[in-house]
């Protein structure tokens, strides 16, 4: 049941990229379990605004959990301290009376800090244009059902394809490796017939482009899936990592 | 006709028309379209789409979003599905079928050539989407599953989880991603569209904002697409986007490009009930759960009344107590009536006092009959000759998860509900504009080189949209009309060179924006744009929301005409303009709302008959249905904008050759 | 670049190199233990000491030992060469990060514990490996055996024994029966010596923890990085991973130096 809690946040300001950036410290007060997250940052910047003062810049868009652009890190956490949700998703009554939240901005060389808890994750996007896609022109599309897709192959494939992009793998691991986020959209065009004419190119333009973006390696801590708000596989990261074996092995490239 | 208005539609009858124009519209020759710049403002399915088809063709093109990737518009967040006239199921479903449902659930307020269209590629889209490795729902042989969506009798719907949206939008990304690889798009993620560059009446361009320095931007492109999506924002609390919003289409406007039918909005039934004045944002639960949950409220009052007061749970009340209001009154589709139906009727039984929730504003979506249902299904399945209660709860628990899954765990995420356990509470909400900007069979809007695609236009789905109808317009509009249509206009533009961005309509165009910029950020006013924004948004729910009146609607113009006004002069918008602000992307956006929702309230009010997503009180009939009035409302209201607020009227007369206009019936 | 040094050079490659020489540790670990349990043997080191020899001079066995010594600085070298990187991915640091909510610690302290491993096999060999083979303190054991009983008559040091090789076995017969005299260096005796001391005991203990830790990361890691995981066989490398190589093998291995302490 509803019920309101005080709090003590503390939270990461910078200015700009060339800022230093620190703590500040707000109390917040009655804020009903029923809130998001996000929503207690309204309340929050709602009353720094009246009262003359910055508001906390963060990204957000969706608010249901699909779009990938909230991105704190609550109490030592991508997404704060629920399994499976993005932040816009997190509701206050995960939190008790009077505790002490600090959120701070995903941390990684590729992820440069804008302002406050605001990133700059274009290095996925770029990834992505390194091979994250199959070439097909508009129009030259076979009927959909002339290529029949065991199911389970199907769900497989659906299940890495959720990834949203938040880069909550990347904050998470110790060393911000991209790992799981990479190996989702290798692993989900890996999975169909119609992803497998650039199987080995894709893999091996997407993992250079990956390293030189500046992400770290993986070492396998599992933190990267533990937090993603999908739920997303390691198996996906082991399907990428044979296939960028086989592919550098086996290709005439 | 208005003389302004030349909808452009070919000769032929309807199954022939657009084949026909494809192959005589006039082609630009390669080496042309090297030199033709397109901008492309917004990154969602129509932008997205078009953006990697045009590259792909050849044209230089750049794509605009606010977002900080183009992978996040909110085309993203579609859950339910993408219809198409494939008839995989043999259930009697083909291109006129579709056409046909669309124009009834439009409430025969579209135009049939367009929607014909739609309906004929809409088989094509689902081609492309599987080939650029969008991973929908299959069935165990390995073919495309199916599903059924309100307003249709047939099972056309695609669907990818409740994750459609996302999988398609990125299946259109990954395409607009490998453009941007290849150098043939330029991407510019956190940008805003403020401004529409016209030279001698024709679109030069955009001012664009870059929302991470401030900096204002020129840029000068042969035609501009603008595929900017909805304005359901204007109601502050819809199931749209945090940043979705009506800017983009606005600036259009006002630069001379006309608004069609902006009153036509569609209210959304299945959506989670607002919890509180903190409320952001509204999260819908996909209309593909009508397929399995059984919409009812409590038969009697005092139940309802035990219920808002938590003296009783939901499945205390028996089965006899159960009032299943869309079975009773609309026996033929019962739980998959078309959304406004299903929305108004959820409203009058809440209106009458039996809504539930501590509101009292929401019924229940149960889900138990079905899930017993799969149960006995699963035990015939497995052999089981006497399964227990449980064994069969179980059982059919597990295959409504495998269906809703994801649905449900956002439910209870956001409730603190388990929606296994007890029956989800849900209330209609404000979910997508029907109404935009005026296009012709092109796409174009009445500036020259200035198009309009996806939700952003006013084309296809007249008073009320399907169901799984959204995706498909805006991939049509953007894999498969715009590529075509968009050399109708270019093929003559091949002589212009790109037209330097020192050009005085530029200069004169950016410092109007700088002076709304600056005219912002000057009034320190005491009051947050939030705050103005949440009182728009109470004006035009209740004022023109689900149902609408004269009287109301008078009043809400004045409203918002007062409220304006308080804008101007108490906002508050801290920080600087050259740097991140959100505050002041908020402040241009509403700023912008303030102006549609007088135009909205104008529409309404000028068009006296209730259709589709518009609904006034005056006109309906005894057993509350709508009230159409073909004789004098079978029009596009097309607005035209004057300076200070004025608008003109145009109509754009519906012409119905093939098919025959009726009362529209579910029952 | 050619494609070799494309590659390796990947971080996909480089961890592929971790797993490769990591395994290969491995399989050393499993030899090691099973030739060091001659240590348990009543024999006064003769099976030890022979097999001492055997593991010092035959050639297939020289040649993977240079390739053990490769693998140890090439995994070693890497490792440390991945955690520069890793860091740098990462410039400013987290004020609060909880990491135990979303990983295992060991899996995040495997620099550390990789570092500490490197430090006692430094130890270890200037202990054994290079006492035995170029110092000039382990000596010499002559061991008479009965060949017919198959019994060991009698053992004694040789202080005086010089000879180049470090076994040297004859037969000889006399009145009471055949006999076998091996005469070998005796690192077990070495071993036996410096078990006596109570802080090199508890070293030689503690690093064990510390391979146990390791191994219960890296051996089921590896798989994964190879690309191994797999519903149906996650199990076994699972079980594996935790029961041999991260209690039974850096048990035995630690039992070694607490059995020559309490003899």
């Amino acid at each position: 049941m509803e019920k309101n809690l005080n709090l003590s946040l503390k939270v990461w300001r910078q200015k700009n990229a060339k800022d230093k950036g620190q703590f500040e410290t707000y109390k917040v007060n009655d804020i009903s379990t029923d809130m998001s997250f996000l929503e207690m940052f309204d309340v929050l910047n709602e009353r720094l605004i009246v009262d003359g003062k910055e508001p906390i810049a963060f990204d957000h868009d969706c608010r249901e959990g699909i779009c990938g652009m909230c991105s704190m890190f609550i109490n030592g956490r991508p997404h704060g301290p629920k399994q499976g949700v993005t932040t816009c998703q997190l509701h206050m009554r995960s939190f008790n009376d009077g505790d002490t939240i600090v959120v701070e901005p995903w941390r990684a060389s590729p992820f440069p800090v804008i302002k406050d808890l605001v990133v700059d994750r274009s290095a996925f996007d770029r990834i992505i244009s390194a091979g994250g896609f199959i070439s097909i022109n508009t129009g030259n599309a076979q009927d959909a059902n002339s290529l029949p897709i065991p199911k389970d192959d199907a769900d497989e494939s659906f299940a890495a394809a959720s990834c949203i992009g938040c880069g909550a793998c990347v904050a998470a691991c110790k060393n911000a490796s991209a790992m799981l986020f990479v190996s989702a959209k290798v692993s989900q065009l890996a999975l169909l017939p119609q992803g497998q004419p650039e199987r080995k190119q894709r893999v091996m333009e997407m993992v250079a482009q990956m390293d030189s973006e500046g992400f770290g390696s993986c070492t396998n801590t599992g933190a990267c899936s533990a937090e993603c708000p999908k739920e997303i596989s390691l198996t996906h990261i082991a399907r990428m990592n044979r296939d960028y074996i086989s592919a550098e092995l086996s290709s005439t490239k | 006709m208005t003389s302004k208005l030349d909808s452009k539609i070919p000769e032929g009858n309807l199954e022939q028309k657009w084949t026909k124009y494809r192959s005589t519209v006039p082609l630009v020759n390669p080496a042309n379209k090297r030199s033709l710049e397109v901008l492309i403002i917004g990154s969602g399915l129509a932008g997205a789409s078009a953006a990697a088809s045009l590259a792909e063709l050849g044209y230089k093109v750049k794509v605009f979003c606010f977002q900080d990737s183009a992978r996040r518009a909110h085309s993203i967040a579609a859950q339910g599905g993408i219809n198409a006239a494939k008839n995989y199921q043999n259930d009697g479903d083909s291109t006129y079928r579709l056409f046909y449902d669309t124009i009834k659930g439009g409430d025969y307020r579209a135009r049939e050539a367009n929607v014909y269209r739609l309906a004929e590629v809409s088989a094509n889209i689902i081609d492309q989407c599987v080939a650029s490795g969008v991973p929908f729902a299959r069935e165990y042989g390995g073919l495309l599953s199916n599903r059924s969506f309100g307003g249709t009798q047939v099972q056309r719907t695609f669907y990818a989880a409740g994750q459609t949206g996302q999988q398609l939008l990125l299946g259109a990304y990954s395409g607009l991603q490998r453009q941007v690889g290849m150098g043939n798009v330029k991407m510019y993620a956190r940008h805003e569209m403020l401004e529409v560059v016209t030279i001698d009446g024709v679109c030069r361009g955009i001012i664009a904002r870059d929302l991470t320095t401030g900096n204002l931007e020129r840029h000068f492109g042969h035609a501009v697409l603008l595929c900017t999506g909805g304005y359901g924002n204007v109601f502050y609390l819809s199931t749209n986007a945090m940043g979705s919003n009506v800017t983009a289409a606005w600036k259009a406007h006002k630069k001379g490009a006309m608004m069609a039918n902006p009153c036509f909005t569609q209210i959304h039934p299945t959506c989670i009930p607002v919890s509180g004045d903190h409320q952001s944002k509204l999260t819908l639960m996909s209309e593909s759960l009508r397929n399995d949950g059984r919409i009812w409220v409590p038969a009697k009052k005092e139940d309802a009344v035990a219920l808002r007061e938590n003296r009783i749970k939901p499945n205390d009340i028996k089965e006899e107590d159960r009032d299943y209001y869309l079975e009773r009154r609309y026996p033929a589709f019962g739980n998959l009536v078309p959304r406004d139906v299903a929305s108004r009727a959820a409203k009058e039984r809440c209106d009458a006092g039996f809504g539930v929730n501590k509101t009292g504003e929401a019924v229940f979506l149960d889900f138990a009959f079905n899930t017993i249902r799969y149960g006995n299904m699963e035990a015939t399945k497995k052999g089981m000759h006497n399964p227990t209660q449980d064994q069969i709860v179980e059982m059919g628990r597990a295959v409504v998860k495998e269906k809703y899954g994801n649905l449900f765990d956002m439910y209870q995420q956001i409730t603190g509900v388990n929606p296994y356990e007890q029956p989800m509470m849900i209330y209609p909400a404000v979910h997508y504009t029907m109404g935009g900007l005026w296009v012709d069979y092109n796409l174009m809007t009445n500036i020259p080189g200035l198009y309009a695609l996806g939700e952003a236009n006013f084309s296809e789905h007249g008073a009320n949209r399907l169901g799984a109808s959204a995706l498909m317009q805006g991939l049509a509009d953007g894999y498969f009309v715009i590529p075509y249509t968009i050399g109708a206009y270019l093929n003559k533009e091949i002589m212009t060179k790109a037209i330097p961005t020192d050009h005085e309509a530029f200069v004169a165009a950016e410092n109007k924006v700088k002076g709304t910029i600056d005219q912002l950020m000057g009034i320190k006013g005491t009051k947050s744009v939030d705050y103005f924004h949440k009182r728009l948004g109470l004006i035009m729910w209740n004022k023109c929301g689900m149902a609408r009146s004269s009287e109301e609607l008078t009043k809400a113009i004045s409203d918002i005409q007062t409220l304006r006004k308080e804008f101007w002069s108490d906002v508050r918008v801290p920080g600087d303009a050259n740097e991140m602000n959100s505050e002041l992307e908020k402040a241009v956006r509403v700023a912008d709302f303030l102006e549609l929702g007088e135009l909205m309230c104008k529409d309404a009010l000028t068009r006296n008959e209730s259709c589709g997503g518009h609904f006034r009180e005056e006109y309906q009939t005894e057993e509350g249905e709508a009230m159409r009035d073909d004789e004098n409302y079978k029009y596009v209201a097309a607005w035209e904008y004057f300076e200070g607020n004025t608008w003109e009227l145009h109509k754009e007369d519906l012409v119905y050759e093939n098919i025959k206009i009726a009362q529209r019936s579910y029952k | 670049m050619n494609w070799v040094t494309k590659m390796f050079s990947s971080s996909l490659g480089q961890k592929f190199i971790m797993a490769l020489t990591g395994l290969f540790l491995c399989t050393f670990l499993v030899i090691h233990m099973i030739g060091n349990l001659q240590l348990f043997k009543s024999d006064f080191g003769l099976a030890f000491n022979t097999y001492a020899v055997f593991m010092t001079t035959f050639p297939l066995i020289k040649v993977v030992s240079y390739l053990l010594y490769a693998s140890v600085l090439f995994h070693a070298f890497k490792g440390f060469m991945l955690i520069a990187k890793n860091r740098k991915a990462r410039p400013v640091k987290y004020a609060v990060q909880d990491g135990a909510a979303n990983s295992h610690w060991t899996s995040r302290n495997m620099g550390i514990l990789g570092t500490i491993i490197l430090l006692f096999i430094v130890v270890h060999m200037k202990n054994f490996w290079y006492e035995y083979k170029f110092g000039h303190d382990v000596g010499y054991t002559a061991y008479i055996q009965d060949i017919h009983k198959d019994t060991l008559v009698s053992q004694a040091m040789e202080p005086t024994y010089t000879q180049v090789k470090k076994i040297e076995e004859v037969n000889y017969s006399n009145e009471s029966g055949q006999y076998h005299v091996t005469i070998v260096k005796d690192l077990y005796k070495e071993v036996a010596v410096e078990f006596k001391e109570w802080w090199l005991v508890a070293l030689y203990v503690l690093c064990m923890f510390a391979v146990a830790f390791h191994l219960y990361h890296g051996f089921q890691s590896a798989f994964q990085t190879f690309g191994i995981n797999h519903s149906k066989f996650n199990g076994l490398i699972k079980f594996i991973g935790i029961w041999f190589f991260s209690v039974i093998i850096p048990a035995s291995f630690a039992a070694m130096p607490l059995f020559f302490f309490f003899k």
